[in-house]
């Protein structure tokens, strides 16, 4: 009973902020605060309580470590049907916990419709816990879809007014239909997937158990597989269609980056490893060379781009996307030991771009511009900030002590012995990865000084939300073992899909 | 040819309860408006006999499918068009009173006689539920027509007024050439099957094939029927009307007079299998393709609200049309579900408009500037507002998704490949102009005076109207089921 409850409290708590705006400024914050909060530590509870070696595993029904479900739309066999397994869980607690954080750096940020704003906010959150937790494919796609429209406003309302030709409505629209579209195709795929369901049993249903079990003919699987790969694709983001992410994150508020770039970019990875990989093996093992050198291909030219930008910004999106190409190369590597690193990588990713975009907004809300060119010999300016930026830094380059480190060894040691080749070149987006964040802090913290006036310094709430990041992507880093027992049954299930595939494919040549 | 024996029993009276009482109340609200004039009278009395007339939907249920005479079948499919039919207009009613102004204070408002537009209003009405029922060529044609001459009344209501006299003419005599191009259509094909009603002509067209006449005839008929549902090539008019038209007129173009034209056309599809063959379903699948790519392109760069749902709904009917090309398993429903969420929607859009626009004055509030900042004034009427323009990009939550989805649904069963690709493209651009409405409402106003809805808009009628469509807009965005059961039922038989 607990499963739907943790997409309720978000979506109440918003209405909740929404009504209590009239009580004045600081009752929504504390009502989304508390919301928040409640969000993450129920998401903390699962965790320590429930059994995680259930997930689902090829050949047979998948197994859940909790399930919810009451039907829906009977004419199309739709059920609310929710379930929970490591890897949903370790992405709640994630979002439970940016959640928390995207509160409290809105704190002074927003200073008008501040209600609202919460509701968006709490509506986003809620959206992306149904997209963890739901199973039944009808469900996933109403709830991908759906939180796209309360980050539309997030990023059309409270966004940074940039450059011209580039404002923030611009860039909200151009988010909105790159996912809406390719969701889309997805939907189509989800349909035919039904369809194609149906002509084989008479039974016409959206849930994952059975459609698990549709049997394709190879086109119809690879085109299926592609219609899923897309709509992924664009929100993970892989290269080609990648353009919106830089421009979203740079308009968008602080809070709007944090849960763009904290969880939204997982549900995509979320996404492959739920229902592509398991819904077309076969398929995704012959596209997995393409889909992996699309991998590096995002790395190298992610870290490229990330290294020529401007705005501070614009760098953390472009190596974002750097990093979720470490993740695609993982996913499509069938090696269990990649995939678990894939879920490290994911979770520190989260963790450090989460506060990579955090110290962005408090430079902002200090400085009033995210342009290199106008920072400069900031260490000698204020206390703090610049000595955390360089850790976090460092984190993105994949230090070691760090999370990242630990999520892009075990991707890398994985992926060696599938793709040797994709490995090696992959690994050079280390070198660039400290290339243009060693740029990143250069620029703005070291140099000739602008003016010689200190800066204010953090607030202790803007230090906690750092700190306890800091302390996080470090314990990440030193005993990762939690979550890697956490993610251990569901990666392996994945990897089972995988591997059996890839060597029917490897005898078949 | 047998000889036509009608028997007219109290069965027959019975289904055909809701068009008597609807014919009943237009002469009475005639008879009313003789006898006194009353904006208000006579707006209640219109408002009693459309529900009177929804409500004997339910009898005339229990008897169906039953004949009632050649011309005319009521069966369930005719029995849910003819509810959305009468649901439509009780909304355009509600809207009226509205927009035509307080009865209390005739300074404000509209300065002209006010009640004859009941009149007009329930006898379109009575065209659209024969249309629906239509079983013969005559039956249609009387329906279109009874349908069509009202609307050009109402479209130049406001005479005096440039842009609503230039709309009404437009649609006049566009709308006359589109009927005489059905008319002669019709002629072509009564000439080869020796009949004209709609299983007559499925059986002769089967057995004797197709020829250059029927071919013709069918053409010319599709360019009639496309003329109303204004598909490209033939929607030229569209915009033009939409914004000279009175809102909620507006409204009653876009939601009850397509609707029944689309549902006789659904018939027509359905049962004569002449209109199976190979070419046209060329023809269709042309048409519905540019209908959904000119529709939303055009409508991507306007600045007028009435001229962009004008063109938005040539997009709309352009995906109304590839269910209906997709022609099996669940097209017939997907056309029930997408036409009735895209009513609601319409109605939604456009009752904002006329709220904006009340009480009447020279020009309607349909400039989008108009509407810049509108959140930070009426709240709850700018929530309306963002529902209609969510649910028409098809957005879960909102009806329009559900619409969407089924339309998507049956491309796919049918394996319309071209179709369900051209539905994700023309979803993708309509996006951007939804988008842009919806954003222009939120923005921070400059202090400017404007026009506004009243500010005790939701007391009113059409305001209670307003916000009972966008409560059901969300309910059947998140919970169909009901309505897609009673889709369901109300297939072709």
């Amino acid at each position: 009973m607990i499963l739907p409850w943790l997409i309720l409290i978000p979506f109440i708590g918003g209405l909740l902020c929404w009504q209590a705006e009239r009580l004045g400024n600081v009752v929504p914050r504390w009502i989304a605060l508390l919301t928040m909060t409640l969000l993450f530590v129920l998401g903390l509870w699962l965790w320590s309580t429930a059994d995680f070696s259930l997930a689902p595993a090829p050949g047979t029904a998948p197994q859940w470590a909790a399930e919810f479900q009451v039907p829906w739309i009977a004419r199309f066999g739709i059920s609310f049907h929710l379930a929970l397994d490591g890897l949903s869980i370790l992405m709640i607690v994630l979002t439970g916990l940016l959640g928390v954080l995207s509160v409290l750096c809105s704190w002074n940020e927003i200073d008008k419709r501040i209600g609202f704003f919460h509701l968006n906010l709490m509506w986003i959150l809620g959206g992306v816990v149904g997209v963890f937790l739901a199973i039944d494919l009808f469900l996933f796609f109403f709830f991908w879809e759906m939180m796209l429209v309360p980050m539309y406003f997030l990023i059309a309302l409270w966004g940074h007014s940039g450059s011209p030709g580039k404002s923030r409505i611009t860039a909200a629209t151009k988010f909105f239909i790159f996912t809406q579209a390719s969701g889309l195709v997805m939907l189509v795929a989800i349909i035919a997937l039904v369809l194609i369901h149906y002509n084989q049993t008479g039974i016409l249903t959206f849930a994952y158990a059975d459609l698990l079990n549709t049997q394709l003919s190879a086109t119809a699987e690879y085109l299926l597989m592609l219609g899923f790969f897309i709509a992924f694709a664009v929100k993970f983001p892989v290269v080609p269609v990648h353009s919106w992410l830089p421009d979203a994150h740079a308009q968008a508020p602080t809070a709007g980056s944090v849960d763009l770039a904290g969880i939204l970019l997982k549900t995509a990875a979320y996404g492959l490893m739920r229902f592509a990989l398991p819904f077309f093996p076969d398929a995704s093992a012959e596209f997995a060379p393409i889909a992996m050198w699309l991998g590096v291909f995002a790395i190298i030219y992610g870290a490229l781009l990330s290294f020529a930008q401007t705005d501070i910004k614009r760098l953390v999106a472009y190596s974002s996307v750097s990093h979720m190409g470490f993740v695609l190369i993982a996913i499509y590597s069938g090696n269990q030991i990649a995939l678990q690193g894939a879920v490290v990588q994911m979770m520190a990713h989260g963790l450090s771009a989460a506060a990579l975009f955090i110290l962005c907004g408090q430079l902002y809300e200090r400085l009033h511009t995210r342009d290199f060119r106008e920072m400069g010999g900031l260490w000698k300016r204020m206390p703090w900030l610049p000595a955390l930026s360089l850790f976090f830094a460092a984190a993105a380059l994949g230090l070691p002590g760090t999370g990242n480190f630990v999520g892009e060894f075990l991707i890398l040691v994985g992926s060696f012995q599938v793709a040797p080749w994709v490995t090696v070149i992959a690994a050079t987006g280390l070198v660039f990865g400290s290339v243009y964040s060693l740029i990143m802090i250069h620029r703005a913290h070291f140099g000739p000084a602008q003016s010689d006036t200190p800066i204010e310094g953090l607030k202790p709430r803007e230090l906690g939300m750092i700190l306890t990041l800091a302390a996080l992507l470090i314990l990440l880093g030193v005993y990762p073992q939690p979550v890697l027992d956490t993610s251990h049954a569901s990666m392996q299930g994945v990897q089972q899909w995988m591997s059996a595939a890839l060597n029917q494919l490897a005898s078949a040549r | 040819m047998e000889p036509l024996a009608v028997e007219i029993t109290s069965t027959h009276f019975m289904a055909m309860l809701p068009l008597l009482i609807t014919a009943i109340t237009t002469i009475v609200v005639m008879l009313a408006i003789a006898l006194r004039r009353n904006h208000a009278l006579t707006f209640i009395l219109t408002v009693i006999g459309l529900n009177a007339a929804l409500i004997s939907v339910i009898p005339a249920l229990g008897v169906t499918p039953i004949e009632v005479t050649p011309l005319m079948v009521i069966d369930r499919f005719a029995c849910y068009y003819v509810a959305l039919v009468l649901i439509s207009t009780l909304a355009c009613a509600t809207l009226m009173h509205a927009y035509l102004g307080d009865h209390r204070n005739p300074k404000v408002g509209y300065p002209g006689n006010r009640e004859e537009m009941y009149l007009l209003l329930l006898l379109a009405c009575l065209g659209g539920q024969v249309l629906v029922s239509a079983q013969h060529l005559a039956g249609l044609f009387i329906g279109l027509e009874l349908l069509s001459v009202p609307t050009y009344g109402m479209v130049a209501y406001a005479f005096f007024n440039r842009h609503s006299l230039e709309a009404g003419i437009k649609y006049m005599v566009l709308s006359a050439a589109g009927s005489a191009f059905l008319l002669f259509g019709m002629a072509l094909l009564y000439a080869d099957a020796g009949t004209m009603s709609f299983s007559g002509l499925g059986v002769s067209l089967a057995t004797m094939g197709e020829n250059l006449l029927v071919q013709a005839g069918i053409t010319m008929m599709l360019i009639g029927l496309a003329f109303k549902l204004s598909l490209v090539p033939f929607h030229l008019w569209t915009p033009d009307v939409y914004q000279g038209a009175p809102a909620p007129v507006a409204a009653f173009l876009a939601s009850a007079s397509k609707v029944a034209v689309f549902a006789v056309l659904l018939r027509l599809y359905e049962i004569s299998p002449a209109t199976d063959g190979g070419w046209m379903n060329g023809v269709l699948t042309v048409i519905a393709v540019a209908s959904i790519l000119i529709g939303n392109l055009l409508a991507l760069m306007q600045s007028n609200l009435k001229r962009l749902l004008g063109y938005s709904s040539i997009a709309h009917f352009g995906y109304l049309l590839v269910a209906l090309v997709a022609s099996e398993g669940l097209a017939v429903e997907a056309i029930g579900v997408y036409l009735l969420t895209y009513t609601i929607t319409s109605l939604g859009a456009f009752g904002v408009v006329t709220l904006m626009s009340t009480p009447f004055q020279e020009r309607d509030a349909d400039g989008l500037y108009q509407y810049r900042g509108l959140f930070w004034r009426r709240p709850y009427l700018t929530a309306v507002l963002t529902v209609m323009m969510l649910s028409l990009a098809g957005i879960p939550l909102t009806a329009g998704f559900i619409g969407k989805f089924y339309v998507l649904a049956a491309g796919v069963e049918a394996q319309k490949w071209l179709l369900v690709g051209s539905v994700v493209v023309g979803s993708a651009i309509g996006l951007f102009y939804y988008l842009r409405v919806m954003v222009t409402l939120f923005l921070v106003e400059p202090n400017l005076q404007r026009q506004d809805a009243p500010s005790n808009w939701g007391a009113r009628a059409g305001g209670v109207m307003l916000l009972a469509i966008t409560a059901l807009a969300f309910v059947l965005g998140v919970y169909p089921q009901p309505l897609l059961a009673l889709v369901q039922g109300s297939v072709l038989g």
